[in-house]
């Protein structure tokens, strides 16, 4: 890398292609508010990946000026991880959808995360499959009708935050595609995390699902509806903060901080670092019982797969020396003819 | 190899050319690492020794059954081996089932030496035996038995070590080696050394073993059971130095010899399974030789992992067998479009599915040719012998990078367990690969095109990091020259046939193939892959005795070398022998348009010389008589 770090602006992390995604898609924004963000890494552009699956999220790729890899469905964590063995400097980013990380790529998802190489993740959360025109999707809520539950959806949905805790990641976050500066931020955190961060993004599919998360999006209702979680802070949300979530043995509640009754010492603090049981339950509060929790869940630091990978390599050469082939080929029983 | 010579009272010592053994036991009973130690033993005597492990697919099957019997074969001799040998010329065998399962296998007159401890009623039971073998009369007729109490004997060898009875009968296997190595006037040496230091922490197991072994050969001396011991002189193999390779480890040090070459540090992602896995256990020894291995997830994982590699410029590699290349294909198509080098590696085993996951066969060539969606050439190597694994990995990966594609390499069980004499290479004598990846480039320069060409229509490999080169490749149809995501279709149709041309241009840079025998004639074999050796034995046979064959073994299965059509042509019939129902035959008679016979078999076995002369001689002669007709 040059000494010099670029001044770079979001305009030169876009690429010169046509950007195909439907008009209205929630895509548009995130791909802002990456370009928005990524200046402020400090990172040339050559030193920065995105590596995707299929999908519509998938495209994301094309329209970045870095380097990058439209892959196949739902592998792009195994792409990637590969990438970053070989290439651990490198800022690698992958772009996935539900259908993509979830359904067909829910095994790498989970092994990414354990492995926890150092790489941001970012889920395009919009709970049908857009690029094969509307059917439902491992995050599709029970009883919803789409081009291929004509009379409801019968499984039983994922929660991305929940699987992501459940294979101990060590960075999750949830953010909302069009509310931009909570978007930003969190992928400014995300990437700067060392290990797997995810970032789940709910993300309007105005073709398929339209309003899918219109009680998170709608700015007049979004106060009532999320809770941003903030490290070291008690969970407090509505337009007046009048609101607060406090736990009742294992299970959290509502309760309404301008009657007196409850104070904000009553609530539950928000702790990035908590025991992920903690964790789970902020990622179990559902709307319309519960605002929903955006922001960082969970972010710690555990060693990475990728540079120890390179640390076991780096280790054998100090205390073997670098390997000799003709030495290894000639060691053991050999014998001379002739 | 013949031991009939007349028998004389006392014990003598004989001259022979070449020796088969096979060890047969239960699958713990170790009979995998007996045959190690002959075959290294005897290579270090300066025998030309092919082996052939068998084991069945359970790590431990029932005890003492017929199931659980696991074998290793090896052929030694003072003269060129391709084979582990048709028929045996001594049988070992711990237990009635190993018996029973192999005696067919051994020659009249050859020699049976058993565990005779292991024959009481509860081990017929278990072998499903009504009588005791031993006792046929036609055992005893057909045969020469040596019944030796090996079980009672290794316990008294050991028994003031405090070992418990289990531990004291695990030393069996060193008791029956021992009296082998009397048998064959082997050095005890190279045991010595591997027991001394595969025991090193366990004092009393290592003297036990050590007991035992030399047991066996003073059994052997003194025993009136044995008259004569064999001798067999060291093979006139081409001057230089030797070890002894398996074809998994060739494998994995010819790719980390193409890594040196092309100064690339190697990643190898993969999954484990049969028989491909002792070449991860083999790499993961290595870091400090830049090696990173990636015990993926799954099939999928791995392969794609070695792509992301590879994008990143590393020299990636994955491997499998049959089951899980099938679960690779979709991403071995993504490295057609993307045009970037990968090494895929099939260490095929019998199928489909699960098949016969420990056994041999060569039924994924088209697996590999054509396993995939849409139109994705890929260019195919298959080894042909342990040792030839190190050069095909090194040609594969110079294939892969001067052509920007990726490369499969076909191995199977066979080579895989197999061992043979190995001429040492000296790195410095092998042939650099020359890899350049282009340089920075500013603004002011013309922008970069990864999907331009050069002559062979190879494209630059740009690696992330590298200013001025940004570029987003993909599963999409890309636009010549730009890369873009094109969806035009004289543009896709163009792709297409230059992706194919260029997987041809690979011919362009092959040698020409080579045939052993007449340049024309009666007929001419086609083999490729493990059934080298026993093809090129049974031509070499044939030709001594006056017929008009000769011998093409093919590595490259795609593209073929550019003479091989002349070549096929230059015979009057052409056999192609494969351990399927008949791929490369159908390859070559769509693309040559000739009438290719084939001799075909898949029982997981390879072939045995004389099932190959005898077809040979078959055709020959039904030839013959057609000229004479």
């Amino acid at each position: 890398m040059s000494t010099s770090l670029p001044v770079l602006t979001a305009n030169d992390f876009a690429s010169d292609q046509e950007i195909r995604w439907c008009p209205g898609c929630g895509d548009y924004s995130i791909l802002q508010q990456m370009k928005k963000m990524l200046p402020s890494l400090g990172l040339p552009l050559e030193q920065i990946v995105f590596v995707s699956g299929i999908g519509c999220s998938s495209r994301f790729p094309y329209y970045m000026n870095t380097y990058g890899m439209h892959s196949i469905h739902g592998r792009a964590p195994a792409f990637a991880t590969g990438l970053k063995i070989t290439r651990p400097e490198l800022k690698v980013f992958v772009i996935t959808g539900d259908g993509d990380s979830l359904s067909i790529g829910g095994n790498h998802f989970m092994h990414l995360l354990r492995r926890n190489v150092n790489l941001t993740l970012v889920l395009f959360n919009n709970r049908i499959y857009g690029l094969t025109k509307g059917q439902y999707s491992p995050t599709s809520p029970e009883g919803q009708v789409t081009k291929s539950t004509p009379l409801g959806a019968l499984d039983h949905p994922l929660n991305p935050i929940k699987l992501a805790l459940g294979a101990e990641a060590t960075f999750i976050a949830r953010s909302i595609d069009v509310h931009v500066k909570h978007l930003t931020e969190t992928l400014h955190r995300a990437a700067l995390h060392q290990g797997t961060a995810v970032v789940e993004v709910y993300q309007n599919c105005n073709v398929f699902n339209d309003g899918a998360f219109n009680y998170a999006q709608d700015k007049t209702t979004r106060a009532d509806t999320t809770i941003e979680l903030e490290h070291g802070k008690p969970l407090i949300f509505g337009k007046n903060r009048d609101k607060g979530i406090r736990l009742n043995g294992l299970t959290p509640e509502v309760v309404d901080l301008s009657t007196g009754k409850y104070s904000h010492d009553d609530l539950l603090f928000h702790d990035e670092t908590a025991d992920p049981a903690l964790v789970n339950i902020l990622a179990r509060m559902r709307h319309p019982q519960f605002p929903e929790p955006i922001g960082v869940f969970r972010s710690v630091e555990q060693p990475m797969y990728d540079v120890q990978v390179n640390q076991q390599v780096e280790s054998a050469i100090a205390n073997r020396g670098a390997g000799d082939l003709n030495k290894l080929f000639n060691s053991g029983d050999t014998w001379q003819v002739g | 190899m013949s031991i009939d010579a007349p028998q004389a009272a006392s014990k003598r010592v004989q001259v022979v050319s070449g020796i088969t053994v096979r060890l047969v036991g239960d699958s713990g009973d170790g009979m995998q690492l007996l045959g190690t130690q002959l075959t290294n033993t005897s290579a270090l005597a300066g025998n030309d020794v092919a082996t052939f492990p068998d084991f069945p697919a359970e790590i431990r099957a029932p005890r003492g059954t017929r199931a659980g019997v696991s074998g290793f074969q090896v052929q030694f001799a003072s003269h060129e081996v391709h084979t582990p040998g048709d028929t045996l010329d001594t049988l070992v065998a711990m237990n009635p089932a190993a018996l029973v399962t192999n005696l067919a296998d051994l020659r009249a007159g050859g020699l049976i030496i058993v565990d005779e401890d292991s024959f009481e009623a509860k081990d017929l039971k278990l072998a499903a035996l009504e009588k005791n073998p031993l006792d046929e009369e036609t055992l005893t007729d057909k045969y020469r038995l040596a019944k030796v109490p090996i079980t009672k004997l290794t316990r008294t060898a050991v028994h003031d070590l405090g070992l418990s009875p289990k531990e004291a009968d695990r030393c069996r296997n060193f008791f029956a080696m021992g009296l082998v190595y009397w048998l064959y006037g082997r050095s005890m040496d190279t045991t010595m050394r591997f027991i001394a230091s595969k025991f090193s922490k366990l004092p009393a197991v290592r003297e036990a073993n050590e007991r035992a072994l030399k047991a066996g050969w003073a059994f052997g001396e003194t025993t009136e059971l044995l008259d004569a011991s064999y001798q067999v002189e060291p093979a006139k193999l081409a001057p230089g130095k030797y070890r002894n390779i398996m074809g998994n480890q060739a494998l994995a040090w010819g790719l980390m010899a193409a890594a040196k070459l092309s100064d690339k540090d190697l990643f190898y992602g993969t999954y484990p399974i049969t028989p491909a896995s002792d070449i991860l256990h083999e790499l993961c020894r290595f870091k400090n030789f830049g090696v990173r291995t990636f015990q993926a997830e799954d099939e999928i994982a791995a392969v794609c992992s070695a792509i992301g590699a590879a994008y990143g410029g590393g020299m990636g590699v994955t491997c499998s067998s049959g089951p899980g290349i099938a679960l690779k294909a979709e991403a071995m198509g993504l490295a057609v479009m993307l045009e970037l080098p990968l090494i895929v590696i099939d260490v095929q085993r019998g199928g489909p599915s699960t098949g016969l996951p420990t056994k041999t066969e060569q039924a994924d060539l088209l697996q590999v040719l054509y396993g995939r969606n849409g139109e994705a050439p890929i260019p195919v190597l298959a080894a042909r012998s342990p040792g030839d694994c190190f050069d095909t990995a090194i040609e594969a990966w110079r294939i892969a990078t001067r052509f920007m594609l990726p490369v499969v390499i076909l191995s199977d069980g066979y080579i895989a367990n197999g061992s043979e004499p190995w001429l040492i290479p000296d790195m410095n004598n092998i042939e650099k690969i020359s890899i350049k990846h282009p340089g920075p480039r500013t603004e002011a320069d013309p922008p970069f095109k990864p999907y331009s060409r050069d002559q062979l229509l190879s494209r630059p490999w740009a690696i992330p990091g590298t200013p001025g080169l940004m570029h987003r490749v993909g599963g999409l149809e890309k636009a010549n020259g730009s890369g873009n995501v094109s969806y035009d279709a004289e543009n896709h149709e163009m792709m297409v046939k230059l992706r194919a041309e260029k997987v041809a241009n690979v011919a362009s840079i092959l040698p020409p193939q080579q045939v052993m025998g007449p340049k024309s004639g009666q007929l001419l074999v086609v083999s490729w892959g493990g059934t080298y050796g026993a093809c090129h034995t049974a031509v070499q046979q044939a030709q001594s005795a006056g017929m008009s064959v000769a011998h093409c073994h093919l590595r490259h299965l795609n593209p073929f070398p550019a003479n091989l059509g002349e070549i096929l042509h230059s015979y009057e019939k052409v056999l192609v022998p494969e351990l399927n129902l008949g791929q490369l035959r159908m390859l070559l008679r769509d693309k040559y348009l000739v009438n290719a016979m084939g001799l075909n078999k898949v029982k997981g076995k390879p072939f045995a010389v004389s099932e190959l002369v005898s077809k040979i001689k078959e055709v020959c002669t039904a030839s013959g008589n057609g000229r004479h007709a």
